[in-house]
């Protein structure tokens, strides 16, 4: 054997110990969100898409995807959460093409394909917004446990709290990591980096 | 100070002070991060029968750098919502803690459907570290 082709050995054999490694569950635990196991299918949503496609999670088969709940008329939680996962692609260069961010309202009496259009764009474009009617929202909330409770102000006005975590969805549409509210783009990037090799 | 009859009144601080100092300085070992509970089959069936009894502490302690990983195990036969997430039957949620803070989540398990983690800083002085030592042993007694 040549030194090259015992080269070219080496390094086949250490790239196949590497993603072999990224398959492991040992990889996944090193993950800094949450992780649940053993790992299930992500319940599906039937919902509109701010892109105006039907939104269900099989459109993005193949991609990580990064799936929380929301509401355009947020002040608080929504605006960190999206820029922070904006962030977290930008950061990511090239390979943030295989990442999608999916925002499904919990406000489905305001927030309609348009209004999440542009709500989401102002963050990045390539977000897609998840609507429908009362029923439709309130059945994929129910599918992952997302609460949501509207406070009234005293002129009709109101906003809701909600569930602010964001759910991780593998290539294959595996429910694989739940990351609490409260991380960093950075905290995003490296568990991208690894949801993309498994 | 102790004058030269008197000497034999320090031997017992010896061993004391032995033990202060093993339990100050030495470093400390966990079997393992992750800090376990579970959700244990029938806890929804319970709760629809009216009975309130805890299933888990309503509030956990974590210690970085030790036991700072909440893992929790849902023997149920429904989904719970923990916090962050929902739990299938049978399914585990592994969850590192990388801050010291109070956190408050939602979780079904419970009568009042909240949870508070505590994470803490992670006993590095000699004072913390015994601490440490004597509430592990304690809660440990008692568990």
């Amino acid at each position: 054997m040549t030194p090259l082709a015992r080269a070219r050995g080496v390094a086949v054999l250490l790239c196949a110990g590497t993603i072999a490694q990224a398959n492991t569950p040992a990889a996944a635990d090193s993950l800094k969100a949450g992780v649940l196991s053993p790992v299930m299918a992500a319940p599906e949503l039937e919902l509109h898409g701010s892109d105006g496609q039907a939104l269900n999670l099989a459109r993005f088969r193949g991609k990580v995807v990064l799936l929380a709940f929301g509401f355009s008329s947020c002040g608080e939680v929504c605006p960190i959460t999206l820029a922070t996962l904006a962030g977290a692609r930008k950061k990511l260069g090239a390979v943030a093409t295989n990442v999608q961010v999916v925002y499904v309202t919990v406000d489905p009496e305001r927030d309609d394909a348009a209004r999440m259009k542009k709500f989401l764009s102002s963050f990045d474009p390539s977000f897609v917004g998840g609507v429908g009617s009362r029923a439709e929202i309130d059945a994929a909330q129910k599918s992952y446990g997302i609460s949501s409770t509207k406070q009234v102000y005293a002129d009709g006005n109101y906003t809701i709290g909600h569930s602010s975590s964001i759910y991780m969805i593998d290539r294959a549409g595996g429910l694989r990591a739940v990351m609490p509210y409260g991380h960093t783009a950075d905290d995003f990037v490296h568990d991208l980096k690894i949801l993309l090799r498994l | 100070m102790i004058s030269g009859n008197r000497w034999w009144i320090a031997v017992p601080l010896v061993p004391v002070l032995a033990v202060l100092g093993w339990a100050g300085f030495a470093p400390l070992h966990v079997t393992s991060h992750d800090e376990l509970f579970e959700i244990p089959k029938g806890t929804y069936a319970r709760r629809m029968a009216g009975d309130k009894v805890e299933i888990l502490p309503s509030r956990i302690r974590l210690t970085l750098g030790l036991n700072d990983v909440l893992l929790l195990r849902n023997l149920d036969e429904v989904p719970q919502v923990f916090g962050p997430t929902i739990m299938m039957p049978g399914q585990n949620f592994r969850l590192p803690f990388e801050k010291a803070s109070s956190y408050q989540f939602a979780c079904t398990a419970h009568a009042s459907g909240q949870m508070t983690i505590l994470v803490e800083p992670e006993p590095v002085m000699p004072w913390s570290r015994i601490h440490w030592r004597v509430r592990e042993w304690w809660e440990n007694r008692t568990r």
